[in-house]
């Protein structure tokens, strides 16, 4: 099967660390060998974090080469940034519309205007997708639901049909948000392309 | 059954599939979650103890009951443990001993990068490296056989790669090994490490180190995988992967077990192809080992022994010293994207600590550090903390400022979970030997550091038992401090004024600002957002400097003044009130406006 490479990033408490589980146990169901692995530095909140999963038929190392994934699933936008040297020239970026201010004192370098984000995310991606997953999980009742409707966006380029990782969400989270879940995914996977 | 683990929850399945029956730990980022995993498993006895040590000792007195036993710790932590990991080697144990140590190449989260192999060669003792989470359940099941085999501890070494990283494990059930012991061992020429003892013992662990040397040969964790002629490698940990990624056409001895080494493997694959090179992380520890069996290697002179590894380290590295073509070069964007404002850890909104490095920011004393997110309290804007060196140090450390004859008032900072681990004998220090050293015990109810772990202080254990309270102030009082107060944690107006009063003493005194951690699932429910009045604020910028996440820089700026006012986040404010006690103009409201 063909090698697949993700990236994941956000900031601490977004919800990659569940995102990339669920990636993991879909290349899985798929027979993909599978391999993840997180990073995230000191902070217990407000740190960036990235996650790389990869799946081919051997996977050696569990980090994506800089330059080699073939998506980047973004939880915030400047972390989209921060991480998009890792897609390679054709890769697709699935990015969220949320944006996490840096420190006040801190921000001697200020945030990005929308237009900059936009800007450097096209040069470096093949395809940028942009989903207001925030405001579309507030819409379901639910804020915490926003990983699920980016990985419903992210699920449209992936030749993996959508029952798999329904399957997939719906090992991975508890029971009584189950049906919330999926209605998130299939938003998201709803959600028109470009 | 396959599932997805982390090395961590590998280590834990592994343990108890070995049949463990008792394991302690420490807190250590990236080894906390291996204990807290095997804390779940039916059947088995798990907890934290107050430092490594202690861990060491616990684990080792199980195996000498005759109980399988592991203690699980951070790579520093194994300093701290050195002592007892070491008579541990000269005794053996009656049953299984295992020690992991999480290494943290690259720093992630730690004050250095040793690599504790090195303390196996120390020790005489066998070490595991295993590359990914299969091979780490099947080699802390192995650890304990080898153990039990040669009587010896094993050390256990993962990085935080390994542990952080998941993959496909295999997941077998448990098997309660036999019960070896019946009786506690009385065999003082075995367990009593008095000299006229321990001389004896010494010959034995060099003959057991050779005779673990040869059983390495065999060891169905070093193989050999044989390829082109060209170019073999040696490997080990994650560093394996990355060997095989780069070089799929090489030849690779692949070691599980990186002490003792196989010397016979080696000279054989070295003799088996035509240049020999070693990929690992950090020290050249195979690499010298090596060389002193007379066999031509590279290592270090091509890939850093600094830092953590990666793919692309290993590709551009091999690339210069002419291991492959440049036409191996992956493909890289060259896009310039200028600076972007980073996310530094920082104390989080609502922190208990922030209060606390605000009034001694206030007060330019030298601020002597420990290890825990009040670690965080060096970061601009608090700037309030000057030294930092590893758990329990700063007590010390300020006390030996103040002998000296430095004639600053010393503020020494620790943590709750810190105090216990290794500040009380510095504490005694200090009034043993009497300086004017005033102590800040940061008591945030939790190690909170590592995820929020119980310990002395919670009142509950690692498998959620009700546990007996040891609170600081009759602790500290009990070990001859007079001068104890204990004050809320957010109230700066407080502090200030007690460490105020302590500086005016020439003695020793305790400071314990206490709060529970603001992410306590119980401390989230009584978050309450506050918010600027923008008619009032004036944008003087006081409450930036208390570095609060929550506290933003507003597009509004101040008429007069032509300063951005302050804003408030309400998704990430918990309601601390801190600003609003320190803004001069008392522009913080705790109430939101109606809509």
């Amino acid at each position: 099967m063909k090698p697949l490479n993700f990236v994941l990033t956000g900031v601490g408490g977004q919800g990659i660390v569940l995102s990339s589980d669920i990636l993991c146990l879909v290349g899985m169901a798929v027979g993909y060998d599978v391999k993840k692995t997180d990073v995230h530095g000191m902070a217990q909140r407000g740190g960036s974090v990235i996650s790389h999963v990869r799946l081919a038929d051997q996977v050696f190392s569990p980090m994506v080469p800089l330059g080699g994934a073939d998506y980047l699933l973004a939880f915030e936008k400047l972390e989209a940034c921060r991480w998009a040297h890792y897609l390679h020239r054709d890769g697709v970026a699935v990015v969220s519309d949320e944006a996490i201010p840096t420190l006040a004192m801190e921000s001697r370098t200020p945030y990005p205007a929308d237009d900059e984000i936009m800007s450097q995310l096209q040069q470096r991606a093949g395809q940028v997708q942009i989903v207001s997953a925030g405001s579309l999980a507030a819409g379901l009742g639910n804020p915490r639901v926003a990983n699920v409707i980016l990985l419903g966006a992210l699920s449209r380029f992936v030749a993996i049909p959508a029952e798999i990782w329904l399957r997939a969400i719906a090992e991975r989270v508890p029971p009584k948000v189950r049906e919330l879940n999926r209605r998130a995914f299939e938003l998201g996977r709803s959600l028109e392309v470009g | 059954m396959i599932r997805i683990l982390s090395g961590n929850e590998a280590v834990a399945r592994g343990a108890w599939e070995a049949g463990v029956a008792v394991a302690s730990a420490y807190p250590g980022t990236p080894s906390t979650e291996i204990i807290e995993e095997f804390a779940r498993y039916p059947g088995v006895y798990a907890e934290w103890a107050p430092n490594e040590k202690v861990a060491v000792d616990v684990a080792i007195g199980a195996a000498y009951a005759g109980r399988r036993a592991f203690a699980s710790m951070k790579h520093v932590g194994l300093n701290v443990a050195a002592d007892a990991f070491m008579y541990a080697s000269m005794t053996g144990t009656e049953t299984g001993l295992v020690i992991v140590t999480a290494d943290d190449p690259g720093m992630h989260s730690s004050q250095n990068e040793q690599d504790n192999r090195t303390f196996a060669r120390f020790a005489r003792v066998p070490c595991l490296e295993p590359s990914d989470s299969q091979e780490a359940k099947e080699m802390m099941i192995a650890a304990f056989a080898l153990s039990e085999q040669f009587d010896t501890p094993v050390l256990f070494r993962m990085t935080t790669r390994i542990c952080h990283s998941s993959s496909a494990v295999v997941l077998g059930e448990r098997v309660e090994p036999p019960a070896r012991v019946t009786r506690f061992p009385r065999n003082p020429a075995k367990y009593v490490m008095v000299p006229g003892n321990a001389r004896p013992r010494h010959p034995l662990i060099e003959q057991r180190q050779e005779a673990i040397a040869g059983f390495a040969e065999t060891c169905r964790f070093n193989r050999v995988e044989a390829r082109g002629r060209e170019l073999g490698i040696i490997a080990s940990g994650v560093a394996y992967q990355y060997a095989r990624e780069v070089f799929p056409r090489a030849s690779l001895l692949k070691l599980g077990m990186t002490w003792p080494l196989p010397a016979q493997l080696i000279r054989d694959f070295a003799a088996s192809v035509e240049r020999l090179i070693v990929i690992e992380e950090l020290d050249p520890f195979i690499e010298e080992a090596v060389r002193l069996l007379d066999v031509p290697v590279e290592g270090k002179s091509i890939f850093p022994r600094v830092g953590e590894l990666d793919p692309r380290t290993v590709r551009e590295c091999a690339i210069a010293a002419g291991l492959l073509p440049e036409t191996a070069r992956a493909p890289t964007l060259d896009v310039d994207v200028g600076p972007l404002p980073g996310r530094p850890p920082m104390l989080c909104p609502g922190c208990p600590h922030r209060a606390a490095f605000y009034v001694l920011g206030k007060l330019k004393v030298p601020v002597l550090g420990d290890i825990g997110c009040y670690s965080l309290g060096f970061a601009p804007p608090l700037n309030a903390m000057h030294t930092l060196g590893c758990m329990g140090a700063g007590i010390a450390v300020a006390h030996g400022a103040a002998k000296a004859g430095n004639p600053e008032h010393h503020v020494a900072v620790i943590g709750d979970s810190t105090f216990f681990h290794t500040g009380l004998p510095a504490l005694v220090n200090v009034v043993y030997n009497q300086s004017p050293v005033i102590t800040i015990i940061m008591d945030n109810r939790v190690t909170g550091m590592t995820g929020h772990q119980e310990n002395p202080g919670t009142g509950r254990t690692l498998q959620g038992k009700a546990a007996p309270i040891i609170e600081f102030e009759p602790l500290v009082r009990a070990l001859g401090v007079e001068h104890v107060k204990t004050v809320d944690a957010y109230d700066a107006a407080e502090i200030e004024r007690t460490l105020k009063e302590f500086m005016r003493l020439d003695q020793p005194a305790v400071l314990i600002t206490r709060a529970p951690c603001a992410l306590l699932p119980e401390v989230r429910l009584r978050w309450r957002p506050l918010t600027i009045n923008a008619e009032v604020c004036n944008g003087c910028g006081l409450c930036f400097r208390l570095g609060c996440p929550a506290i933003l820089k507003s597009d509004v700026l101040d008429t007069r003044y032509r300063r951005p006012k302050a804003l408030i986040d309400a998704t990430l404010c918990t309601g601390c009130a801190v600003c609003a006690a320190i803004c001069p103009r008392g522009a913080v409201l705790d109430v939101m406006p109606a809509a």
